[in-house]
Order: structure tokens, then sequence, then C-alpha cells
């Protein structure tokens, strides 16, 4: 089973990226806005000077003894001078007569608005050019008369401005993208943060707790803790189950078998014939098998559970040998076997001790089976590489040859093992253990002498 | 002595009580908690046989409530679940030993001769010489950091040594007071056990000197 998560893009690039987008559109928007708007605002100031400029050059217009004169005034070009090195064109009529002026300046195509003025944008001379048109009504003796000016500008000048303007709505555009930008990100990541913090407290668990989890988190969120808190309940019922079911397993196996050969014991001790006392004997044998590997069995289901969610407690390992040596006592003594033990008290693990006595357990009695009567069983310790080595030699029948790492398999005993009550697990639970922790089991010849000698190995904390 | 045994299959403790029973010691029974609080209300026990699964309730909450009472009757808990299987080991709850079913007699007499020997002396017996610590009690001898479980005979041995110091044990004294009659025995194997405890005492001020053809003799630097 693999623990990794199936990654579908991430929710902040997602964000960011839309929040980006979304600024680059508006700052797009701002610039058109901008734009236009400058456009419009170049096009009525000059609009305004023309139409300035028309209407001095039609207030010098004067009908003098039945003449039309006109004295153009110099304001009405300076004013349009001033504002840019443009060249001016202007067309006085009468009538649709041409009078002064351009005369192939193009005739107003608008027509004269509210105020009696039109503007164009027109092409004369292969330039654009903006016209302000205006009209006014002379009287001459009887008759009125149209007179009509024109005054037209290149526009070079609007251009220019309208360019500045441009380069300046760039400005503004990208300005604007820029802090919408910084926006967004902050704006993703304020929204992610509550999904980071959950994230973070999940994770920062131990294997072993279990609790709800009681981080706040925003309404939007709430669906999910509540999905997990109830995963959570669940897998603890399921933990808390299993752990029943084996202790049940092994009540349900042990406390018969505990009976029976009770019982053959007792029938062992009132039987005088050698024939029968031979078969008591192998039945007893045989319980012990199965017993053993019943309770070894259980074992190691209960260290493959608990090594999933293992605990983590600094420990003494020399405290450890102590009492398991303590326990084995009594066995050793019935064997007259006595138990040396070097250990230096300033060693520290970190680990569960159950699990790690249970491995320490599993070697010594392991120790205690396989040594001859009134031999030695030597425990010691040490630092070395920066893990912690327990070793245990025995004087006993040692692993066969080659047999090497194999016996730590399960189920698999040494080929010298014959006679010996044995599940073939021990050494798997040790090595599990030790694997669980960090650390290894070594197997080797006891070097000196006959004997095994395995090492369980590991990490100093 | 006298044992309560507090087991609800009743096979398996007819068979524990009959075992007992031919060794010369009294066994009470009582199938469940609340019978074996009967018996303890009446009668002082040597040592209490307690199984875990109980019909009416959790054997380890009646020791945690025994020795919450200050009743300090030693127990063995006679247990079908193993240690990997509780958080808190029945050690902890203030058991002496315990004993996982099913169980071989002979070990559980070793185990109940352990726990009535730690039990007996009041853990002052250790003896201290230089970097030695002797605990008859617990049967181990410290020497520097290296502790020794001893055999039962070394045990003896040391006692004898340590009871007589500075005078000289003959080995035919030795075989005297170490072996029973029924036990024939040659001298030279209290060569074999002064040898062993020799080595065991290795280190320490502590040494065991041949008196050639009178025997041995403690001696401390």
């Amino acid at each position: 089973m693999s623990d990794k998560a199936v990654i579908t893009g991430s929710i902040r690039r997602r964000l960011t990226f839309r929040l980006l987008l979304s600024s680059a559109l508006l700052a797009g928007l701002l610039f058109v806005i901008v734009l236009n708007f400058a456009e419009k605002v170049a096009q009525v100031s000059q609009d305004n000077i023309l139409d300035a400029s028309v209407t001095s050059i039609l207030e010098s217009a004067t009908v003098l003894d039945g003449e039309i004169s006109i004295d153009i005034p110099y304001a009405a070009m300076a004013m349009l001078g001033n504002v840019s090195d443009d060249r001016v064109f202007y067309r006085v009529t009468v009538d649709g007569a041409h009078l002064t002026g351009y005369e192939d300046l193009p005739r107003s195509a608008l027509q004269a608005n509210e105020r009696g003025r039109s503007y164009d944008t027109v092409d004369f001379l292969g330039e654009s050019v903006r016209m302000a048109t205006a009209s006014r009504l002379l009287a001459r003796g009887q008759r009125p008369i149209h007179v009509t000016v024109s005054v037209a500008q290149t526009r070079g000048g609007a251009q220019e401005t309208l360019q500045e303007i441009w380069r300046n709505a760039v400005y503004l555009g990208i300005g604007f993208f820029a802090v919408a930008g910084a926006l967004a990100v902050a704006v993703a990541q304020s929204a992610i943060d509550p999904l980071e913090r959950l994230a973070a407290s999940v994770s920062r668990r131990g294997p072993q707790d279990l609790r709800p989890v009681v981080a706040e988190v925003p309404r939007e969120m709430a669906p999910l803790v509540e999905a997990l808190n109830r995963l959570i309940g669940r897998l603890q019922i399921t933990l808390t189950r299993s752990e029943d079911f084996m202790a049940e397993a092994a009540h349900r196996v042990r406390t018969p078998l505990a009976t029976v050969r009770a019982q053959a014991e007792i029938a062992l001790n009132r039987m005088d014939k050698p024939e029968n006392r031979a078969s008591l004997n192998d039945m007893i044998h045989a319980l012990d098998e199965s017993s053993r590997a019943a309770g070894q069995l259980l074992d190691h289901a209960m260290v493959t559970f608990r090594t999933d969610q293992l605990e983590h407690v600094p420990l003494r390992p020399s405290d450890l040998i102590a009492e398991t040596v303590r326990r084995l006592q009594p066995v050793a003594g019935l064997k007259d076997i006595a138990i040396t033990v070097v250990a230096p008290t300033d060693l520290r693990v970190t680990g569960d001790p159950i699990l790690i006595q249970n491995a320490l357990g599993n070697l010594l009695d392991n120790a205690v089976k396989y040594s001859p009567a009134e031999s030695d069983i030597a425990v010691d310790m040490w630092a070395e590489d920066g893990a912690c080595h327990i070793q245990v030699s025995d004087q006993g029948a040692g692993f066969p040859k080659g047999a090497g790492k194999r016996l730590t398999r399960r189920f698999a005993r040494g080929s010298n093992s014959q006679g010996t009550v044995g599940s073939g697990l021990g050494l798997t639970i040790a090595d599990e253990v030790a694997q669980a922790h960090g650390g290894r089991l070594e197997l080797e010849q006891n070097p000196e002498g006959v004997g095994a000698c395995v090492s369980l190995v590991l990490p100093l904390s | 002595m006298r044992f309560l045994l507090i087991e609800d299959n009743a096979k398996l403790a007819s068979a524990v009580t009959e075992r007992l029973t031919l060794d010369g010691h009294v066994v009470d029974h009582g199938p469940d908690i609340a019978s074996g609080k009967d018996f303890i209300a009446t009668t002082e026990y040597d040592l209490i046989l307690l199984d875990i699964m109980l019909p009416d309730g959790d054997g380890r909450d009646f020791l945690e409530e025994q020795r919450r009472l200050q009743d300090e009757t030693p127990v063995i808990v006679l247990t079908a679940r193993s240690e990997v299987s509780d958080r808190v080991t029945v050690l902890d709850l203030g058991a002496d030993d315990y004993l996982t079913k099913p169980f071989d007699f002979s070990e559980l007499e070793a185990r109940c001769r352990a726990v009535l020997r730690r039990r007996g002396g009041s853990g002052t017996n250790q003896r201290h010489i230089g970097n030695l610590t002797f605990d008859p009690q617990a049967g181990t001898l410290k020497v520097g950091d290296r502790t020794t479980t001893l055999r039962a005979k070394e045990l003896r041995l040391l006692e004898l040594f340590l009871g007589a110091q500075d005078q000289i044990l003959s080995k035919a004294k030795l075989v005297d007071r170490l072996f029973s009659y029924e036990e024939e025995v040659s001298e030279n194997a209290i060569e074999v056990y002064v040898g062993r405890l020799r080595k065991h005492l290795d280190g320490s001020p502590v040494s065991i000197v041949t008196v050639r053809g009178l025997g041995y003799r403690l001696q401390v630097e």
C-alpha cells in the first residue's frame, strides 16, 4: 500500500493563477479606459482651441460698405501655435463661395451642432487634421449672408500627448497588475493557511495519538475535519477490537492447553510404567510445542501491531536487561545456568519498552533453552558507532554453519534444534523489533568457544 | 506453605492444587474474585496465584485493589495474555511475577521459590565489600558493572564463605553443607563450584584461597 496522495494541481497555484488572470484582465481594462478617456480629453481640448480660433475669426467678420471684411486676428492663429508646432489651415467662405484661405480644405461633412459648430477629423495634404467649422449670419443690405469659417490643425501635438498618456497608462496597468498580483499571492496563502495548519496539526501527531482533531478551522473545512474525526474514531475502534481479539484468542487457546498440560503432568507423576511415562512425556512435549507456537504467533501479531504504531520513550537498556534477566532467572536456575550481565548504566535508547523487553526476552529465552545444564550465559552491552549493542552469548550448540540470517525468517529453525521446544518465531520477533527501532539483529557463533551469540543493535539516543 | 489459587478453570485449578498439595503445600481455591476476597479476609496466605480473566472481573483490578489496601501478600499472575498484549504490565500493577499459560509445574515452583526468597529478606541483607555487592535474596553478585545471577549452589557456597570469613572450610564440610545425603558427590565437585565462584569474584577485593591439605579460606584484601 502506498501512502502517497494522488496530486492533481495545487489549490494555492490554481487560486494564484486565477487571481493573477483576473488582475491582468482588470489591468488591461483599466489601460483601455484610461487611454480612451485621455483621447477624449485631448480631442476636446484641441476642439476648444480650434473653436476659440474660429469664433475670433468669425467675430472679426464685418460688412463694410456692402463688402465682407475679415481681419484675421493675430491671436486666432497664435493661440493654436502656442499649443504645439502643428500646422494650421483656415478657410473662409461666404454663402458657399471661397473667400480666403485654403480652398482645398475639405468641407465639413457634419451638420453644425446646436451651437452652430461642427468638428471633423479629415485628411488634408496627406495628414490627418482636426477641423472646426462655424458660420455666422451677417446682414449685407437687405439680404443675410452666411459667413463660414473653418480652422484646421494637424494632430501631431495631440498625438504626442496621447503617446505620453499611453505610456503612462501602460505603467499604470503594469503597476496595477503588480500590486494585484502580490495581493493575489497573499490572498491565496491566507486562504490556504487554515488548511496547512490543519495538515500540520494532524501530521505532527504521534502514532498513538487517536484523539479527535480539535484545530480551529473555517466553516468550509468543518466537514473535512468531521470526516477525519469519524475516520479516527473508526480506526480506534478497529485497533481496540483487534487488540482485544488477540488477547481473547490467546486466552481461549492457552487456558485449555494449560489444563491439559497440568493434567498430563499429574498423570505422569502417578505413572510407573516406563512406556506410559514416555508417551506422556511426548504428549507434554507436543503440548509445549503447540502452546509455544500459539503464543509466539500471537506475540508476533502483537509485535507487528505495535511496531505499526511505535511508542518512543527514552529508555535505559541496562534496566530492561536487569528486568529480563530477573524474570528468566528461576527458569535458568532449573538448569543451573548462571547469567552474567555487563551493562553500563549510562547508555540510553528511545523506543517501546515492552517490545524491546520482548525481544530481549526471546534472545535470553533461546539462550536458556539451547544451553546445556550448568553452563554460563553472558549478556554484554556496549556503545559502538552510535549504536547500543546488546549481546547474548551462550554455550549451547550454536547456529548450524551457514544458517545466518535465514534463522530470522518466520518459522525457520536451526537444523540442530530438534528436541528443544520452539516455534521458529523468537528471532523473527527480535529482528522485527530491532528493525522497527532502526536497528538490526546480528547472529554469529560465540567467539569464545562454542555456542551462539546474538546481538541486538539499537541506535543510541 | 499456604497458597491461595484464584482461577476459574476448575480442571486447571484442581491439577495445580493436586500438584502443590503433593509437594506439601496447603492450597485454597477460589473460582472468582469474590471468593478470593472471602478467603483473604479470613486467612493469611504466603502466596497468591491469580488468574487474569475471571468471571466476575479482571484479576488486575483485584491486584491493584489489594496493593492499594496495603496488602503486600506476594502475587504471581497466571495469564493467558502475553506481556506484549498489555500496555501496562502486571508487574507495574504490583505483581511479583507472572507465568504464561500453559506452564511447567517446575517453573511454577521455581518462580514461587524465587518470589518467596526475594520477599523473605527485608532487602537490607545486601553485603558490600569494596566494589562487590552480594544480594542473597535476589541471588545476584555484582562486581563493578558486572552482575552475575548465581547458581543455587554457588549462592549457598558464597553465603557459607562470607559467614565464616577468615576461617578455613574443609572440602568435606562444604560437601556436607551443600549437598543432601541422597546426593552422591565427590569432593572434586566442590572444586568445580569454587572454581566458578572464583571466576565470578574476579576483579573484586574478595578471593577464595586454597589452603593446601586443609580446604579453602575467604580472604578480603
